[in-house]
């Protein structure tokens, strides 16, 4: 039952997330510092991992890029670089799309049967499973994230994740269906193609399976461009499925920037299929790309402002944790980050209290170490734009309860900062800030609070804290949102569809709806003749 | 079950039902009326509809008014060129104020409020309000549009009662799911109504487009706007004022007739559009992609164009083959997405396939829709007779052979002769372009293995066609094409639950069937946690 492990682990239902914070109030965590002191960013773990694999993945092959350029990755801990990595160009997407078609249109990926390519997902679900420690290692040193959410959580995701398509690859199901006359009429569910896939950088590996699980199991084969930011674990799983016996050119990954390497392969006139995950803005340029191009159809998740709301008669306690988690977890870098905290004004005094203290207990630190909670965030970038928003946060007169500037003078720490008295209109309530920032706002009344919920252009996930059942079922109707947590939030099971209303995107990625992303429906009609039923 | 074992035969043309029109086209019935090698038909004073165009304004909220500027263009009949009604010019400020209508409609309105009963209650007896006034609107259709009467009236205003009570009956059939957690939680799912949706259709099949596009928005609780083709706004206008007849809330179909570049593109870069659909040419889907990206990002269904191919192989009875290819390419004269416009035959059948196509399409009776036994009307406007022109010539200038036909018709409207072009080669416009009319090209092939590379070698994959009598080429051809609807042994079977749709540059997703709901409905995860599961 490792399934249970990781989804306590990730999903935090309430009684989970209160032990975790239990752990954390002990002394047990003495070696580990606070957000209030720099200290644990002195001494930094060494990664116990080699980094073997830096070059594009075409056709089975590890190859330089054409043009031979390479870019640098970074420790986000220090800044410093790790591994001069090979930098695709439209001419890398050019050799991985044909290698991708030839591997579809000459098989022998979709001439399999289903069953073999169920066997070759599972093989390398387990080859992952095997070196789990070394792939979690390497996610944690490229991205910054703790080593036991990587090691603990994510890993078991991302094998379940393989699990699950596994599963669907001798599943799919086209329909017979009822005709007007005498006709025969099916329906077959084809693989599309050739897929393109984009992916960003703050769950790397969890967003390759999200992306490689549903365009395998049915058959497609996959040119997968990372983020620049993060490079490295896919190219060390990638070599593993080959092992695990997938053919050449059915999976193939190319890293690389957005404006060369991603446009390239959102035009691409033999790519059939687009899904890209990251902000809005570049969303929709990758739309645009595709409707300029050859109208390859797309699937979008994107950005979030999403509410997390209190009401009155929550657990206070509980409501905070719970809020907490939802802000904070992996720095505060998910598109589903519970940012925007709608507490009821009866209980808004003392959740804001407690969330500030909360706030304050948060470990941040080496995330290599144990009891971590909070590693560095992304990139310098990244870091300068939280840190901007801070500065917006407390020039637009909200109150900054604690945090609010960086810690120690190396890497990109940021405090984990609390904002109360937000104001709709604030820009930290309004944009995705995509960092440790939790605003607090007030409400007074549920038909306030859907509409003050619903007044964005996002639309991505909504959490609701409440004991009551009519509460509950009003604002899961009400909230315009693709998912909604009710008393838990993150749940992220692989059967569990996920995806956005309004600008947060289009489709849906995971459960049964994210295999009509990668399947074209091909209706086939022939007459009947003396059919003995209509 | 008559009525729909009627229209099917009527409209899907297996083989037997095409070769009794076929018949019937050639027979005594066809003698009142000009095959297409005279030019008699168009000579005649044409024929006064027996119908009354009442509807020319907008419709929004519930009411006709004028558009906003005031503005009007003209709708014409495409026998004549001549003018038959002045139409209110909808432009951005009129599709402000509908989706101002169709949003209130469905943020406070009572449509997605009511139960899903209800709402199939209205779309029932709207389909018996139209199946009421099915000769009218027929009329009415044939006027704005030029098809023939017998085709509005026997299949196409049958198909769009259909439709309807298709899609009343899905309103309370859509159900979510409740699904298998990893822990202690209850996870659903709430298929839930997208909210706003715009819709832009053409001119070619103005009320099964309607239907199309209408039926699922309205069966899954969305609320409409809807922009009909310039060349065809009446008939839209008359169904309309049924539905509301029938029951339907005031602003959750609006009508908007006007032009693409004002009207459409109005609609499809609106922020407060949640849904588009459009149907039209690869070019113009295009555009409607790019504005729907560079708005709000409102997901986008798309039906476009297509270079059909209709295969025959060595082992097909070569009378019907032809019979349904011709039906395949000329039916609607020539204005169907998915015409069978490439018409490959094996090389031992071809020189007898194209002798017999040539005799078929010289049979054709081409003459005033409103005519009984008419098969083929006059194209829908100067623009396409232009262009259809334009391409015969270019097939003549290219070195195919021309068969048959190649001219217009008279010299009053848009009347073209059925014409056949042999000796086509891949390389020719005529064999990549869609030509939108009368125009026939056959190409000859030798095995499956080429005719599958040429069939899938176009930027378009709407549907193909095959005529094989051998289970094994069928099965064959079936998976092999890259298309979103085979027909093999028929061809335009058009059920309200058959999917259709594009592969490549001929669209994203899929109309009717089951498959279309899902383009009228939002996914919600629901996920709360358990205490105490009795079971996982």
């Amino acid at each position: 039952m490792a399934t249970r492990r990781f989804s306590c682990l990730l999903s935090r239902s309430l009684s989970a997330s209160l032990l975790h914070s239990l752990g954390k109030n002990s002394s047990k965590w003495g070696n580990v510092n606070r957000f209030s002191t720099a200290a644990a960013v002195d001494e930094l773990v060494t990664p116990q991992v080699p980094i073997t694999y830096t070059k594009h993945m075409i056709n089975g092959q590890f190859v330089d890029a054409a043009s031979g350029k390479t870019f640098p990755t970074y420790d986000p801990r220090t800044g410093e670089v790790i591994a001069q990595i090979a930098e695709g160009d439209a001419e890398d997407i050019n050799r991985a799309v044909s290698a991708a078609r030839k591997a579809f249109d000459e098989g022998p990926w979709p001439k399999m049967t289903a069953y073999e390519r169920c066997k070759i997902i599972l093989r390398f679900a387990d080859l992952v499973e095997k070196h789990s420690d070394e792939i979690a290692a390497l996610e944690t040193w490229n991205s910054g994230k703790t080593y036991e959410q990587c090691a603990n959580s994510e890993l078991p995701l991302f094998v379940r994740l393989f699990h699950y398509y596994a599963g669907w690859a001798d599943k799919i199901h086209g329909l017979t269906v009822p005709a007007d006359g005498n006709y025969h009429v099916e329906t077959l569910h084809e693989p599309i193609g050739v897929a393109g896939q984009i992916i960003p950088w703050n769950f790397p590996l969890i967003m390759f399976a999200w992306k490689v699980g549903p365009a395998l199991a049915t058959g497609n084969t996959v040119i997968l461009k990372t983020a620049e930011q993060t490079p490295l674990t896919a190219l060390y799983v990638a070599k593993l499925f080959h092992e695990a016996g997938l053919p050449p050119g059915v999976l193939n990954i190319v890293s690389g920037y957005g404006p060369t390497a991603g446009a390239a392969l959102a035009s691409h006139m033999d790519v059939d299929k687009l899904a890209f995950t990251g902000s809005t803005e570049t969303g929709k340029i990758v739309l645009e790309l595709a409707a300029k191009s050859n109208l390859k159809p797309v699937t979008l998740e994107l950005g979030g402002k999403s509410p997390f709301i209190v009401c009155e008669d929550a657990d206070v306690d509980q409501a905070v944790e719970l809020a907490h988690f939802a802000l904070f977890f992996n720095q505060g870098q998910c598109c589903c980050a519970g940012s925007r905290t709608f507490v009821h004004e009866r209980i808004y005094d003392e959740f804001l209290e407690k969330s500030k203290a909360r706030a304050l207990k948060r470990v941040v630190g080496d995330p290599f170490k144990k009891g971590v909670e909070q590693g560095p965030q992304i990139d310098v970038e990244q870091f300068q734009k939280v840190l901007r928003y801070i500065k917006s946060g407390i020039e637009s007169n909200a109150t900054l309860e604690c945090g609010g500037d960086r810690i120690g003078s190396k890497g990109f720490f940021v405090q984990p900062t609390v904002f109360s008295n937000v104001q709709d209109d604030m820009l930290i309530a309004k944009d995705e800030i995509f960092g440790p920032v939790q605003s607090i706002l007030k409400f007074k009344d549920i038909e306030e609070v859907i509409r003050r919920s619903n007044a964005t252009r996002y639309g991505l996930a909504a959490g609701v804290f409440t004991k009551n059942v009519h509460t509950a079922n009003t604002l899961m109707r009400a909230l315009r949102v693709g998912t909604v947590w009710i008393n838990c939030f993150d749940v992220f099971d692989a059967a569990i569809p996920f995806g956005g209303y309004k600008m947060s995107g289009i489709g849906r990625e995971k459960g049964i709806y994210s295999l009509n992303n990668y399947l074209q429906v091909k209706a086939v009609v022939s007459p009947l003749k003396n059919p003995a039923w209509l | 079950m008559a009525f729909s074992l009627r229209i099917s035969r009527l409209i899907s043309r297996s083989f037997s039902s095409t070769s009794l029109l076929s018949r019937g086209g050639s027979g005594y019935l066809g003698s009142g009326h000009c095959k297409y090698s005279t030019a008699a038909a168009t000579e005649e004073e044409p024929i006064k509809p027996s119908v009354q165009v009442e509807h020319t304004q907008l419709l929004i909220d519930g009411k006709f008014v004028d558009a906003a500027s005031g503005k009007t263009f003209p709708t014409l009949d495409p026998r004549t060129g001549e003018v038959i009604a002045n139409v209110a010019e909808g432009k951005s400020e009129d599709v402000d104020r509908a989706v101002a209508a169709a949003r209130k409609a469905f943020d406070h309105g009572p449509w997605p409020k009511m139960t899903a009963y209800e709402r199939q209650r209205i779309l029932l007896r709207i389909a018996d309000l139209v199946e009421k006034h099915n000769d009218e609107i027929a009329a009415l259709e044939t006027w704005d549009n030029g098809k023939p009467y017998e085709q509005s009236s026997k299949i196409e205003i049958p198909m769009l009662v259909r439709l309807i009570r298709y899609y009343a009956g899905w309103a309370d059939k859509i159900h979510g799911l409740t699904v298998p957690a990893d822990g202690p939680y209850h996870v659903q799912t709430l298929h839930e109504p997208i909210g706003v949706a715009g819709q832009i259709i053409p001119w070619n099949f103005p009320l099964l487009m309607f239907g199309w596009k209408v039926g699922p928005a309205l069966a899954c609780g969305n609320t409409i706007v809807i922009k009909t083709a310039e060349q065809t706004p009446l008939s839209a206008l008359y169904v309309a004022q049924l539905f509301h007849e029938a029951g339907l809330p005031p602003g959750v179909l609006n009508v908007v007739s006007g032009f693409g570049p004002t009207a459409g593109a109005a609609l499809a870069s609106h922020m407060e559009v949640d849904k588009l659909a459009f149907t039209g040419s690869t070019d113009t889907g295009k555009v409607v992609l790019e504005l729907a990206a560079k708005s709000n990002l409102k997901p986008v269904t798309l039906e476009l164009g297509g270079k059909s191919p209709f295969i025959v192989c060595e082992d097909a009875d070569v009378d019907q083959a032809v019979e349904l290819a011709h039906f395949a390419l000329f039916f609607n004269q020539g204005q169907c997405c998915c015409a069978g416009s490439r018409t490959f035959v094996h090389e031992s059948v071809y020189d007898e396939f194209v002798e017999k196509a040539k005799a078929r399409a010289l049979k054709r009776v081409v003459g005033d829709p409103f005519k009984g036994g008419i098969e083929q009307g006059p194209q829908i406007d100067s623009e396409q007779f232009e262009k259809i022109l334009r391409y015969i010539r270019s097939g003549v200038e290219n070195g195919a052979t021309l068969e048959t036909g190649g001219d217009r018709l008279g010299n009053k409207g848009f009347y073209i002769q059925p014409t056949v072009f042999s000796n086509v080669k891949d390389g020719m416009p005529i064999a990549k372009e869609e030509i939108f009319g009368p125009v026939q090209t056959i190409l000859k092939f030798k095995d499956l293995g080429e005719v599958v590379q040429r069939a899938n070698n176009s930027r378009y994959g709407l549907a193909a066609g095959i005529f094989t009598q051998n289970i094994d080429t069928a099965n064959s051809l079936t998976r092999a094409l890259r298309v979103g609807t085979v027909w093999t042994n028929c061809f335009d079977t058009f059920d309200a639950a058959i999917p259709f749709g594009g592969y490549k540059m001929s669209g994203q997703g899929r109309e009717k069937g089951e498959y279309s709901l899902k383009n009228y409905l939002q996914v919600k995860a629901v996920v709360t946690s358990l205490k105490n599961p009795a079971w996982l």
